[in-house]
């Protein structure tokens, strides 16, 4: 009887459920490919189309609103890096406090200070920092956006890392300890490479996370700093134009080449 | 999964004891001065009074409040009534959210239980299809939606072509495009917890109720969602609570019918009314909301936890 594996006896399957999730992953991706698809055309209106062409992907990188979008791209690019390194290392060293640090009585305080970004609805961690740098007269620029990101960033960093340390067994430094190692040498040693996996998935995630953040982005940069969510929302709001297709297509493509990246290191097992 | 990533996992060995505070303190300040800080500084905020041009006056004013529940007026001397424009708002970013959730439940656990009985090798590999896109750049996707849903867009153009209908279908600027870009938004935070928790689910339990003559049907209803429960719950919350408080959504597929509490935030800082202790108050009423509902997950968690052993 077990050995019956057709769809009608099967007990786990339901009629149906295979469609929806169907359904499902054609809604998730419909838009993105319609707008790869339509970034490649050579018409001049939106939706006629006039066959293939690169002319807007030119046109972002010399049409006449390149210079903004260079501009904004370069922002992005050095806020997202400085944001996911000053949050990945504030990460790891948290994650090796709370994982290897014991039991202690501020545990589910710190942690819950850790995911509070993730907690506090977007828009209002944004208000709340832009309140927060006017209170204390701090002018706002690219300064801002920075150190708003980082502290965003932390919990996007902390998740995988910790979630790795925990599945690395202490017997290696226990071994090293055993060996002579000291702490220190433990950790820059033995965890260190053996954490590398979480700490680059990490770091993948908040860089993605910063280079994707709008709200926060909206509400604490200066009067003329733009990153590029800001700059497309910016020129979105004046209708969609074929350059903003372009544009689109290829932040989409470094988000789904970083995820993808970070989905295979953090499968790559170095413990073995 | 979901239960450890509640508590923050437990310590698995105290090697570096001594240094903890140190390993800690990074995270502590920059968060401590970055999130609590102005979370309490926008608490004070909204019971300043505000000037003209944005920003604030330091003095104590209970206006911001005020004006979001009681009607005085146009000159402010009328006995108060209650003010419903911002009720109103509220609601509808709760209906909507309630709205977008409910959707993807309906979407995301036909999908997180088709992936849940799939082979162990490739359930991988199915939810990382169905995150991928999550990953992808908040704005960009909302715009590609707009894209795809215009009256002259690639959605109506094909339905025109193929004879299905004579007219485009407005889709734009309705509350079903916003429900839509909400469970576009946030469709991975449902399934991935209903993913999890029929994961775990004890197969056998189906098996001896199909044994004791229950019809499929009821063995999802009496048997499998019960057991669940807590994954669905967790999934609802995460769609819920940050479609609530979305902007993008409501204001590029949304358009000035269907405004949301985001919008009305947005434009007390960045757009012409300028009222920054209102924004603040509105932003306090938000959050508090969300804090009851996380608390209460929180609790039904703990409960859940306790009951699985």
């Amino acid at each position: 009887m077990a050995t019956a594996k057709s769809a009608k006896f099967d007990i786990k399957s339901y009629t149906g459920f295979k469609a929806i999730t169907m359904l499902c992953l054609f809604v998730l991706y419909a838009p993105l490919v319609v707008v790869t698809i339509y970034s490649f055309n050579s018409s001049v209106s939106l939706t006629n189309w006039e066959g293939v062409s690169f002319r807007w992907y030119v046109d972002v990188f010399t049409g006449p609103e390149s210079g903004k979008f260079k501009a904004a791209a370069l922002n992005s690019l050095i806020i997202a890096i400085s944001a996911a390194t000053m949050a990945t290392a504030i990460a790891t060293l948290a994650a090796t406090g709370m994982v290897r640090g014991g039991k202690f009585k501020l545990r589910a305080v710190s942690f819950g200070l850790i995911s509070l970004p993730l907690m506090v609805p977007e828009i209002v961690t944004a208000v709340a920092t832009l309140i927060f740098f006017n209170a204390i007269s701090f002018e706002r620029g690219i300064m801002t956006i920075l150190l708003a990101h980082t502290a965003f960033c932390i919990p996007f960093a902390y998740l995988p890392i910790s979630a790795r340390m925990q599945g690395i067994e202490d017997s290696y430094e226990q071994a090293a300890m055993d060996l002579y190692a000291n702490k220190r040498q433990a950790f820059t040693k033995i965890l260190m490479p053996l954490m590398m996996p979480g700490i680059i998935s990490g770091f993948i995630l908040a860089f993605i996370v910063s280079l994707d953040d709008f709200i926060i982005t909206n509400f604490v940069k200066g009067a003329g700093v733009e990153t590029l969510p800001t700059a497309i929302f910016g020129s979105v709001k004046q209708g969609i134009k074929p350059n903003i297709m372009a544009i689109s297509t290829m932040l989409l493509g470094v988000s789904i080449l970083m995820v993808t990246i970070s989905y295979f290191v953090s499968k790559a097992d170095n413990t073995k | 999964m979901a239960a450890g990533a509640a508590s923050g996992g437990s310590a698995t060995t105290d090697t570096y004891k001594e240094v903890r505070t140190w390993l800690l303190l990074p995270a502590w300040v920059t968060l401590a001065i970055l999130v609590l800080a102005p979370v309490f500084m926008m608490l004070i905020y909204s019971f300043l009074t505000k000037e003209f041009r944005g920003g604030v006056i330091w003095e104590f004013s209970l206006a911001a409040y005020d004006q979001f529940f009681f009607d005085r007026g146009l000159f402010g001397d009328d006995p108060a009534k209650i003010e419903w424009t911002y009720i109103l708002i509220f609601w509808r970013s709760i209906w909507q959210a309630g709205a977008a959730t409910i959707l993807s439940l309906a979407i995301g656990f036909p999908t997180a239980y088709f992936i849940a009985t799939r082979p162990e090798k490739s359930r991988a590999l199915w939810v990382f299809l169905i995150t991928i896109p999550y990953w992808v750049n908040l704005l960009i996707r909302t715009v590609s939606m707009k894209f795809l849903l215009r009256d002259q867009g690639p959605l109506n153009d094909f339905l025109i072509n193929i004879g299905l209908i004579d007219s485009p279908i407005h889709i734009v600027n309705t509350n079903f495009a916003v429900q839509l870009g909400l469970f576009y938004s946030y469709l991975p935070f449902m399934v991935l917890p209903i993913y999890a928790a029929v994961e775990r689910y004890n197969f056998s339990l189906s098996e001896a109720a199909a044994d004791l003559y229950a019809s499929k049907a009821t063995t999802l209803r009496r048997i499998l969602l019960p057991t669940v429960k807590p994954g669905v719950i967790a999934g609802c919350i995460l769609v819920f609570v940050p479609s609530m408080g979305s902007f993008l959504a409501p204001d590029l597929l949304g358009g000035a019918k269907n405004f949301m509490i985001g919008s009305l935030i947005e434009e007390q800082f960045k757009g012409n009314a300028g009222n920054w202790p209102f924004g603040a108050a509105a932003s306090m009423v938000l959050m508090t909301m969300v804090l009851i509902l996380l608390m209460f997950y929180a609790r039904q968690q703990a409960r859940s936890e306790k009951a699985g052993g």
